[in-house]
């Protein structure tokens, strides 16, 4: 396996909660809300899928169980923003503190523990394939289901009449109302959806990504996956190149990290200048490097302001109380 | 009530005693209506009357607390507008229920329950378009389109489940009059077809022109039932209003070509700041001491940007575009254009004029905060309650201002209560220059009357006063003039007595004296 | 059967005053199953986690030490979530105000004399302001979500810390310890009564604070300002008020209080800068301004609330040997309990059955009772 191979590989990896997340929560803010609770139901479907394959040895089983946390972990936040209107803002960010506390607590007892990997599927043949084997045939089952969701999202939204009903929402809960849709199902539907997927996310840092519990491991994931929907302006592939992205500059920057100037020795002098100045760069700063990415990232976006007012979902964050 | 029932046993509907309260209002109490095949009914009332709040329970999206339903004689509940449909009942509403971002077509397939590809739903509501004169483009995205056509996919959307009875809520309060009087040709067909239409109004000519019955309504109860061919205006306003409307007095202003000019807008231009927004082109006026201009135009038409510009919400690159009293304010932001005298009332109350949570002597600090800062400020920024609650207190009295508790937030008091102390917030000061959005848009005509009033005279005691308004009615009360805004441009002012309604009409859809007027050239296309 | 939300007419008084209280109810109730279903005794767990600390008077001290921060942030925070500013970068202002405070000391070692102190003080104030005005101009230029750019500049001036004492700033006579030198008797914010405890001067930083931004709130036109552009901007644009200008003011006010705070923190409380220096404060501290209503005076006793939680964690640890992550659940439970309670302010709440037939029921007044 070459080292491009590899890379690849890893960008991968480090893409897919990224993309698992922001999958989610693009469904739930075409639907209108916006839940601000991404790195909390990240870190309870982490936990749960931990433990869950800690205790029955079944990485399969971890993977449902953090789904299913993030799913339940999100109905709170539905009861909260759609049945007692609170402040969606609020509301999020109140999910988020509170996964943060009870993951640590949940978690306690798994800190220090090795996990159990879902390991990397291995299609015969397929994945011996020259240059694009591995890449295409042989990653971890997450990669997979992370681009079907991407897919069967992009589907339902634009090719079926519920990702229309749940789209009409989104642009007018009010008008939906009127027509006899049933606005707060639908969006319960989709909080659902956004969990699920996070929850996914989670356990596939917990069970593919580094395959340990610690405390807050998720380390801003969530956030960035909120940043990502804005940055796709709410269109599903842009998420993928979003996520990609952002997997890169994280594995550059790691990679950065660990490469030992002696070992680029045999380098042509200028590209060894540029390692060499490179590797000057604090470790810190290297590490900050996609928290930056993601300011510079909104920045650009937000001064298109035809793009976004065009592509926000007119009702994104506004309460809604049904009179019957 | 018996004899009512009996004679109309083939009735199509038949409501007996619907009743809805909110908290403690009752805004529809005992509502008996009866509708025949083929009729156009007319349900009269004022704004408040329990209008709305009757067809959304027959349309299924509210819930009657008590009272029966009767379709072809057979009870029911209808639990949602879906159920209305399959019933055949279909809506109209008033304010649209679209969704801006999506398509036309998109808007109609999400109302038909079947799972019809939508370029098959397209191609229905093209052909239905079409065979009614109304034509439509099912590809267009609906926040692109005016008001006027938007309503044509509301009444398509609603023609394409094929109901039996159609329910129209103030459909013409967005139209021109020629486009209403298109509006009129469809129902008629429609009633020729042998459906049945509930026509909710307020506009008593066209009750009287068109509608075969009406049920007046008034406080959430039905004051009478009539034929409206047999009554006059006058009488079926009395009985919506309950008493005697005050009739407007308006002197003609007296030397007003020759009175300084108080307000002057010069060839004022605005880049749409939204990708929805009109831009304004070219837009000029003057407003003389002692005179009342109005603007009329179809919502949307650049109403609310030319507002926003002239209230210095949103400021000009030129100083000169804008002159308060001969001084350029163009520069200038909504408190200094206050401070030289000039006054604003925006369309929307709630939101707008007033911060809905706050209470009124709160909101009427928010007006006037930069004007009264002596009174009303102390010399740290503290805020004087006390000056703040008599001068609320005197607003509310001069302006017979209804409410629940001595300083209640804005958003408990209903709309025209709201609206008086708005006017009566910036009547207050004794502006020189007074500029209003709709005026009394959803108010109830005796507190309309009051406030239509009141603008007449701040004008005759020497200011200059700029009425927006979409309700012709209205400027016709008021107005010594009448300008025309279409499309972001205004048309010069048009003096009342040369004025009429078909001319105003005209130009509201677009036409210059000599051009094609507007939906011709739609269908052209 | 459904829930039913009907908006009153006006907010209730009597749950604006209680619904804090109720919050915390269920919190404790919440609370004590949490206890059972880790199987310690819930009556044990909760007197060490909301009354031992109150028993002692050093205890009384560290209350004050942990209410001062979350008092001076959670009242900034209070002016931005009034304006409509979601501010949740608090910990980030509260890293950065650390720093620029604690430069001083470091750079001008030889500035021995009681100026040192408030200048520390002001550029900790100053270095907060600055690093919350990034988000506050993005947005109010570009429109950026401020609630994403203030929560990444949070992990960047954790990192900008660790950089520092493990780097330039480190402390050489640490051996490898990454911490920075301790401060002078100069730089450290002086104890307010060092005879029966260590409580600083920070609580009494965060009492004016809290009384100052009450009045600015409730009592002059700059607070009338920011909370009509808060409730309703198109109506602050109407009364004359620059939605741009109160962003700015408003991440200024809580990034200097932040800054304030952690500078505070640094030099009174821990004595030097070190890779951690807060233990979610920034965080913790948007529960405060919820659990005080937005309003400096209820913040301040919740302050002291969320101050107990961190000290009943640590007395919960040593006395029932439950984990002190218990905490940050009990934090976010409060929050929730918080919003959930707010609910009934504004709306009255029923449970609703779908209504019978109507049909049979032709006099109104009935159906209209038994419906309530």
């Amino acid at each position: 396996m070459g080292i491009a191979e590899a890379i690849l590989l890893t960008i991968a990896t480090a893409a897919t909660p990224l993309l698992l997340a922001a999958i989610g929560e693009l469904v739930v803010e075409r639907s209108g809300v916006l839940n601000l609770g991404v790195e909390g139901m990240m870190l309870m479907g982490a936990v749960a899928g931990f433990g869950m394959a800690l205790t029955t040895g079944q990485p399969w089983l971890g993977i449902l169980a953090g789904a299913l946390a993030g799913t339940l972990f999100s109905l709170l936040f539905g009861f909260l923003a759609l049945t007692l209107v609170t402040n969606q803002v609020a509301t999020g960010l109140a999910l988020t503190l509170l996964g943060i506390g009870l993951s640590g607590m949940i978690g306690e007892a798994f800190v220090g523990q090795p996990g159990v990997k879902l390991g990397a599927l291995d299609i015969p043949v397929l994945s011996d394939l020259p240059l694009v084997g591995r890449l295409l045939f042989g990653q971890d089952p997450m990669f997979y289901i992370s681009l079907l969701l991407t897919g069967g999202v992009m589907w339902f939204l634009f090719r079926t009449r519920a990702g229309l009903t749940l789209r009409s929402v989104g642009d007018s809960h009010s008008s939906a109302h009127a027509l006899g849709i049933k606005v707060v199902a639908i969006r319960y539907l989709a909080v659902m959806f956004g969990g699920a997927c996070a929850g996914l996310a989670g356990a596939q840092l917990s069970l593919v990504y580094t395959t340990q519990w610690i405390e807050n491991m998720t380390a801003g994931r969530g956030w960035i996956a909120l940043a990502l929907v804005v940055f796709a302006s709410w269109r599903p592939w842009r998420v993928l190149a979003g996520a990609y992205l952002f997997g890169a500059i994280t594995i550059a920057q790691l990679h950065i990290q660990a490469t030992n100037l002696s070992d680029l020795a045999t380098w042509p002098a200028p590209l060894y200048w540029l390692a060499e100045l490179v590797k000057s760069i604090p470790s810190q700063f290297l590490s900050a490097l996609p928290y930056l990415a993601t300011v510079v990232v909104l920045v650009l976006i937000s001064r298109n302001r035809r793009l976004t007012m065009m592509n926000t979902p007119a009702s994104l964050g506004r309460p809604f109380v049904p009179d019957r | 009530m018996t004899g009512d029932h009996a004679r109309l046993g083939e009735a199509l509907l038949d409501v007996r005693g619907l009743t809805k309260i909110f908290g403690t209002l009752r805004a529809c109490d005992g509502v008996d209506l009866a509708i025949s095949k083929g009729e156009i009914h007319a349900l009269l009332g004022e704004n408040g009357a329990g209008k709305s709040t009757l067809v959304k329970m027959l349309f299924g999206s509210l819930e009657p607390n008590a009272g029966e339903i009767l379709w072809r004689g057979k009870p029911v509940r209808i639990t949602s507008p879906n159920a209305a449909r399959q019933l055949g009942i279909g809506m109209v509403f008033q304010h649209f229920s679209l969704f801006e971002a999506l398509t036309a077509a998109e808007n109609i397939a999400l109302s038909l329950a079947s799972d019809t590809p939508i370029s098959t739903i397209a191609a229905k509501a093209q052909a239905l378009s079409h065979s009614y004169g109304l034509p439509l483009d099912p590809y267009s995205l609906v926040g692109d389109l005016s008001v006027g056509e938007r309503q044509r996919i509301e009444i398509i959307r609603c023609l394409l489940q094929t109901p039996d009875l159609i329910i129209l809520d103030e459909p013409t309060s967005v139209l021109t009059p020629q486009e209403a009087d298109r509006l009129f040709e469809t129902l008629e067909r429609l009633r020729g077809e042998g459906k049945s239409i509930l026509y909710i109004s307020h506009r008593l000519e066209e009750v009287k022109r068109m509608c075969d019955r009406a049920t007046v309504l008034r406080h959430g109860k039905v004051v009478g039932h009539c034929d409206p061919q047999q009554e006059t205006a006058a009488s079926l306003a009395r009985m919506m209003v309950g008493s005697e409307v005050h009739e407007i007095v308006r002197e003609p202003a007296k030397g007003a070509d020759t009175a300084a000019v108080l307000l002057e807008v010069d060839h004022l231009d605005r880049a749409p700041a939204t990708p929805f927004s009109i831009p304004l082109r070219d837009v000029s006026l003057s407003v003389r001491a002692g005179e009342v201009i109005g603007i009329a135009g179809v919502a949307g038409n650049g109403q609310g940007e030319f507002f926003e510009a002239i209230s210095g919400e949103v400021t000009q690159a030129r100083a000169g575009a804008i002159r308060i009293r001969g001084e350029d304010v163009g520069l200038m932001d909504i408190s200094g254009r206050r401070q030289k005298g000039a006054a604003f009332v925006p369309e929307e109350r709630l939101g707008h004029g007033a911060a809905p949570e706050m209470t009124l002597s709160e909101n009427l600090l928010l007006s006037r905060h930069a004007t009264d800062r002596t009174v009303f400020l102390g010399n740290l920024g503290t805020v004087q309650t006390g000056a703040l609650a008599t001068a609320a207190r005197r607003i509310n009295e001069v302006m017979d201002v209804r409410k629940s508790a001595e300083n209640p937030a804005a958003s408990a008091l209903s709309g025209g209560n709201l609206q008086k102390f708005i006017i009566g917030r910036e009547l207050d000061r004794k502006p020189v220059v007074m500029i209003v959005n709709q005026p009394t848009w959803g108010v109830d005509a005796g507190a309309a009357a009051h406030i239509r009033q009141a603008l007449i005279e701040l004008a005759r005691a020497g200011s200059a006063v700029l009425v927006i308004s979409q309700d012709l009615d209205e400027l016709f009360e008021v107005s010594d003039a009448i300008a025309v805004m279409h499309n972001g441009e205004l048309s010069k002012p048009i003096p009342i007595a040369d004025a009429t309604f078909e001319k105003i009409g005209l130009l509201m859809g677009g036409a210059e004296p000599g051009h094609v007027p507007h939906d011709e050239r739609m269908e052209v296309a | 059967m459904r829930v039913e939300l009907v908006r009153r007419p006006q907010q209730s008084v009597l749950f604006s005053a209680l619904s804090p209280f109720i919050a915390f109810a269920l919190m404790v109730i919440a609370g004590a199953i949490i206890f059972l279903a880790l199987g310690k005794n819930p009556v044990l767990g909760l007197y060490a986690y909301f009354v031992q600390p109150l028993t002692e008077i050093w205890s009384l001290h560290e209350l004050a030490i942990k209410a001062a921060p979350l008092i001076l942030i959670a009242v900034g925070l209070c002016v931005c979530f009034l304006s409509n500013n979601w501010n949740i970068g608090a910990e980030g202002q509260f890293t950065i105000g650390a720093i620029t405070g604690a430069a001083l000391p470091l750079y001008f070692p030889d500035m021995h004399n009681v100026a040192l102190l408030p200048l520390m003080l002001a550029f900790g104030a100053a270095g907060g302001a600055l690093y919350a005005a990034i988000p506050a101009l993005l947005k109010a230029r570009f429109n950026t979500n401020e609630i994403l750019t203030s929560l990444m500049l949070v992990y960047v001036a954790q990192l900008v810390l660790d950089w520092l004492v493990r780097g330039p700033w480190r402390d050489p006579a640490a051996m490898s310890f990454p911490q920075a030198p301790a401060f002078h008797s100069w730089a450290v914010l002086p104890e307010l009564l060092p005879a029966s405890g260590r409580a600083n001067w920070g609580i009494v930083f965060a009492l004016v604070a809290a009384f100052a931004v009450w009045f600015m709130l409730a009592r002059t036109l700059k607070g009338f300002e920011v909370k009509v552009v808060g409730q309703s901007p198109r109506a602050g644009a109407f009364g004359g008020f620059s939605t741009a200008r109160t962003i700015v003011f408003a991440f200024l006010v809580s990034g200097a209080l932040a800054g304030l705070a952690g500078i505070t923190e640094v030099s009174g409380a821990i004595g030097r800068l070190q890779p951690q220096i807060s233990p979610g404060y920034g965080f913790a501290a948007i529960i405060v301004a919820f659990l005080g209503r937005l309003n400096p005076l209820g913040i301040i006793a919740a302050g002291f609330v969320l101050a107990l939680s961190y000290l009943g964690g640590e007395a919960a640890q040593i006395e029932i040997g439950v984990t002190d992550k218990t905490v940050r659940a009990f934090q976010g439970m409060l929050l929730f309990f918080v919003l959930a309670c707010d609910t009934l302010i504004h709306y009255r709440v029923r449970l609703v059955r779908p209504a019978p037939t109507t049909a049979a029921k032709p006099l109104a007044t009935e159906a209209a009772h038994g419906h309530r």
